[in-house]
C-alpha cells in the first residue's frame, strides 16, 4: 500500500492510494457537504454537492469518487464552489415538491440540513411542480416521489447491504424515477424483503413508514453502519 | 340613482373580505353583500396524498384554529382505520380543543372586538385596535393577552408548539401530558377564571351601553346547528348534531356527522368564493342556519358545568331564545368559562395518565367524516381513500362558511339601519364590520384561503359605477 501526500485547503495531508478526496478530507477534519454519500455503501457521485477544485484540472471533481493522487492541490470551499453548491440545492428544491412544513421528515431531513448549511433562503429557479405519485401499496412503507432527490441511496443499500436489489432507477433526466422490481407497485415487488433499510437510508421523507405524520420520521443510520461493520469485521462468526 | 358602498378590506377578522352596499335612487340601502375574495383549493391539491398526513396538511389552512382542523382530520382518519381511540387519547384531544376554544375566543373578544366596545364604534380608527385598548385599559388588555396565552400554552404543552402541532393523528395522539405540564395548567387556572369573570361583568356594561347595536346587529330568526353531548349538554368534540329553530325548538336531533350531505346543502353565488351552506329540508336561502358559540348555546340544554350553567341561565333569562348576533360575544365568554371548568376537571382525570395513546391499523374503510366544534362553529372533514390510503376525494365544510348567509343578512340589516345616502361616516362603516366580527369569521379557513384581513368598502350606483370607496390595508 502506497501513501500519497497532497494538500487540501492548503493543509498537508497523507492518504492511502485507494482513498478518495472525501475520505481523506474527513480524516483531516475538513468538512465537504454531501447528500448522496452514505457510510456503508459505495459512492456514486449523484448529488454533485461534494465537488472540489483541483489545481491543473479545468473541471470540478466530485470528492466522493475521485481517488487521491500524489501532489494534488485540492480546494473545498472556494467562492465558485459555494456558488455551485447553493445552485445545486436550489435546483433540488425546484425540481420536485418539497414542502417541509407538512413533511414526515421535517427537522430530520438531510436536504433541509444541507440547505441550511449552505445558506439557501429561497430557490431562484422556477418550481416545476411535477405531478408525481405516492406509492403506499407496500403496507408498511411508502415512497413519495415528490420528495425524492434521486440520490440512489435506497438502490445501493438494497443491493449492497440487503442483497435484494429491489430498487433501481428508470428513465432519464427529469423523467428519472426510483422503481421497485421491474417498475411494479412496491407492494407487488417480489424481491422486497421488507427489511426497511431503504427507509433508514433515504435522506428526505421520500421513503417513509406508513402512518408517520409531520416531522415524525426519525432515521437511524447507525443501524446500517452497524450491519456493515459487523459483516466486514466478521463479528457474527464468534 | 342606485349606488353601491364597498368596504374593502374588512379589518380585525381572520382573512380577506370586501363588503358591497347597494343604494337605490333615493340613497337608501337596497342590498348588501359580504364577499370573500380569497381562494386556495386545499380540497383539490390534497387528492393523492396519504390520509395519515391530513392533520398536518389541513392544519396549515389556518394559524388561528389549526387545532380544529387537526382534530376533525384525525377523527376522519380514525374512521378510515375503523378504530376507536383510547379514552386517554380522546380526553387529551378534548383538552387540546378546550385550549383552542379558550385562546381563540380570548383573541376574538379582547384583541379584535374589545377596542370597539371600550373605545367606541366612532373612535379614531388609527387607535381603535389592541394597542389603543392597551392605552385605554392596560390591565384588561394584559389579562386578555394572558388568557389567550393560557389557551395557547395548553396546546403547546400537549403538542409541542402553539401553532400547527402535528400531534393528533389517525388512531390517537402522539404524546401525553406530563406531570409538570399538568401542574402548570393547574397553577394558571385561577387567573384565567378571574379574567373570564371580569370580561363577563364587563359585557353587562357593554350591553347597557350598546343596547341599540345589540338590537340591530344581525338580529333575525334563523336555525342553529351544533354538536350536543348524548345527555343534551354543551359539546365541542364528540356527541351528535342537533338543529334548533329560532325559538330553540329542536327540529332535528341525533344526526350523524357522516350523513351531513343529507341535511346540509351548499349553494354557490358568483360574487363570493365562499359557499352558502343551508339546511337541506328547508332549501336555500330559507334553510339559513348559524353555527358557533351562540348556536352551541342555543342547541344545548345546559352547559354541564356549574358556573357556566349559572351564566347560561342568566343569559336565557335576559334574552329568551337568543337571535341577536351581537350576543355571540357573550356566548363566547360563557364558552370560555365552560372550557376552563372542563379543563379543571380533565387535568385531574385518571384516564389522562393512561399510556395507550395511538391505535395502529391499516385502511379498513374507504370513506369517513370527522367532525369537531371549532371556536367558530361545526367543522366537517370528509375523505374518501383508495385501498392504499391515498385520498381520492376531500370535502371540508367550514364553520365560517355555514355562517355565510347569516353574515350577509347581518351586513344588510346594519347597513339599512345606519346608512342613508352616499355620505357615510367611518364609524357607521365600522359598525358594518363589527357586525361581521360578531361571527369571528375565519376566512382563511372558510375558503381554505390565505392571509390577514384588511377591508374595502365601495358605494356603487345603479350603473355599476363606484361613487365612493374606503380602504384600509
Amino acid at each position: 500500500m502506497a501513501v500519497k501526500t497532497l494538500t487540501i485547503d492548503g493543509k498537508h495531508v497523507s492518504a492511502r492510494d485507494d482513498q478518495t478526496i472525501l475520505q481523506t478530507a474527513r480524516e483531516a477534519g475538513i468538512r465537504i457537504p454531501t447528500l448522496c454519500d452514505l457510510p456503508g455503501v459505495g459512492p456514486l457521485g449523484a448529488c454533485r454537492l461534494c465537488l472540489v477544485e483541483v489545481t491543473g484540472v479545468p473541471k470540478l471533481l466530485p470528492a466522493c469518487v475521485t481517488v487521491v493522487q500524489e501532489g494534488m492541490e485540492v480546494q473545498t470551499n472556494t467562492e465558485r464552489l459555494r456558488r455551485y453548491r447553493l445552485m445545486i440545492v436550489e435546483l433540488l428544491f425546484a425540481e420536485r415538491n418539497h414542502v417541509c412544513s407538512v413533511c414526515v421528515a421535517n427537522n430530520h431531513c438531510e436536504l433541509q440540513d444541507r440547505a441550511m448549511e449552505i445558506g439557501m433562503t429561497h430557490s431562484r429557479f422556477a418550481y416545476q411542480f411535477p405531478k408525481l405519485d405516492v406509492d403506499t401499496t407496500h403496507g408498511r412503507f411508502g415512497i413519495d416521489h415528490n420528495r425524492c432527490i434521486l440520490c440512489s441511496r435506497c438502490v445501493r443499500v438494497c443491493d449492497e447491504i440487503e442483497g435484494a436489489h429491489t430498487w433501481d432507477v428508470s428513465g432519464r433526466g427529469a423523467n428519472a424515477r426510483v422503481i421497485t422490481d421491474m417498475n411494479v407497485p412496491w407492494g407487488e415487488a417480489a424481491s422486497c424483503t421488507s427489511c426497511g433499510k431503504c427507509v433508514q437510508a433515504c435522506p428526505t421523507g421520500a421513503i417513509f413508514r406508513i402512518g408517520a405524520t409531520v416531522a415524525e420520521l426519525e432515521k437511524d443510520r447507525t443501524q446500517l453502519s452497524f450491519i456493515v461493520n459487523a459483516r466486514e469485521n466478521k463479528q457474527w462468526l464468534g | 340613482m342606485q349606488q353601491r358602498i364597498v368596504i374593502d378590506p374588512v379589518t380585525r377578522i381572520e382573512g380577506h373580505a370586501k363588503i358591497s352596499i347597494f343604494l337605490d335612487n333615493e340613497g337608501q340601502v337596497s342590498d348588501a353583500r359580504f364577499h370573500v375574495t380569497e381562494y386556495r383549493g386545499f380540497e383539490r391539491f390534497c387528492e393523492g396524498r396519504p390520509f395519515w398526513e391530513m392533520p398536518g396538511i389541513t392544519a396549515r389552512i389556518c394559524g388561528i384554529c389549526p387545532i380544529s382542523h387537526i382534530l376533525a382530520s384525525a377523527k376522519a382518519g380514525d374512521g378510515i382505520l375503523a378504530v376507536q381511540v383510547s379514552p386517554t387519547a380522546n380526553k387529551l384531544r378534548r383538552l387540546m380543543n378546550l385550549g383552542q376554544i379558550t385562546q381563540s375566543h380570548a383573541l376574538s373578544f379582547f384583541h379584535l372586538s374589545a377596542p370597539d366596545f371600550l373605545l367606541g364604534f366612532d373612535s379614531d380608527p388609527a387607535t381603535r385596535n389592541v394597542f389603543g385598548l392597551i392605552k385605554e385599559n392596560a390591565d384588561l388588555a394584559r389579562r386578555g393577552i394572558r388568557l389567550r396565552q393560557f389557551g395557547q400554552d395548553i396546546i403547546r404543552l400537549l403538542g409541542g408548539s402553539k401553532i400547527h402541532p402535528a400531534w393528533a393523528t389517525p388512531g390517537g395522539v402522539r404524546s401525553a401530558l406530563t406531570e409538570e405540564a399538568r401542574d402548570d395548567i393547574r397553577a394558571r387556572l385561577p387567573e384565567a377564571f378571574e379574567t373570564t369573570q371580569i370580561a363577563l361583568d364587563l359585557f353587562q356594561e357593554i350591553l347597557e351601553k350598546f343596547g341599540h347595536e345589540a338590537h340591530v346587529f344581525g338580529n333575525f330568526p334563523s336555525l342553529y346547528m351544533g354538536l350536543v353531548a348524548p345527555d343534551g349538554s354543551w359539546e365541542h368534540h364528540d356527541g351528535h348534531i342537533r338543529f334548533v329553530d329560532s325559538a330553540r325548538n329542536t327540529i332535528a336531533d341525533h344526526l350523524d356527522a357522516k350523513d351531513y350531505q343529507q341535511y346540509i346543502g351548499e349553494a354557490v353565488e358568483p360574487w363570493s368564493y365562499l359557499k352558502f351552506p343551508y339546511y337541506k329540508p328547508m332549501g336555500y336561502p330559507d334553510g339559513i342556519y348559524r353555527v358557533g358559540p351562540l348556536a352551541r348555546l342555543n342547541v344545548c340544554e345546559r352547559m354541564g358545568t356549574p358556573r357556566a350553567d349559572a351564566e347560561l341561565a342568566a343569559f336565557r333569562d335576559a334574552h329568551g331564545a337568543v337571535n341577536s348576533s351581537f350576543l355571540y360575544h357573550q356566548a363566547r365568554l360563557i364558552e370560555i368559562l365552560c372550557a376552563l371548568e372542563h379543563i379543571e376537571m380533565l387535568i385531574e382525570d385518571p384516564d389522562l395518565r393512561g399510556d395507550r395513546l395511538r391505535a395502529d391499523a391499516g385502511v379498513n374503510s374507504l370513506e369517513s367524516v370527522g367532525v369537531s366544534e371549532a371556536p367558530r362553529g361545526t367543522l366537517f372533514h370528509h375523505y374518501k381513500v383508495d385501498p392504499n390510503g391515498r385520498l381520492t376525494y376531500v370535502n371540508l365544510i367550514i364553520s365560517t362558511g355555514q355562517n355565510n348567509v347569516a353574515m350577509n343578512r347581518t351586513v344588510a340589516q346594519i347597513a339599512r339601519h345606519y346608512i342613508h345616502g352616499p355620505e357615510v361616516k367611518e364609524g357607521l362603516l365600522n359598525r358594518v364590520e363589527a357586525g361581521i366580527r360578531c361571527f369571528d369569521p375565519c376566512l382563511s379557513c372558510s375558503t381554505h384561503a390565505l392571509g390577514a384581513m384588511p377591508i374595502q368598502l365601495q358605494i356603487t350606483d345603479h350603473h355599476g359605477d363606484v361613487i365612493r370607496e374606503l380602504r384600509r390595508d
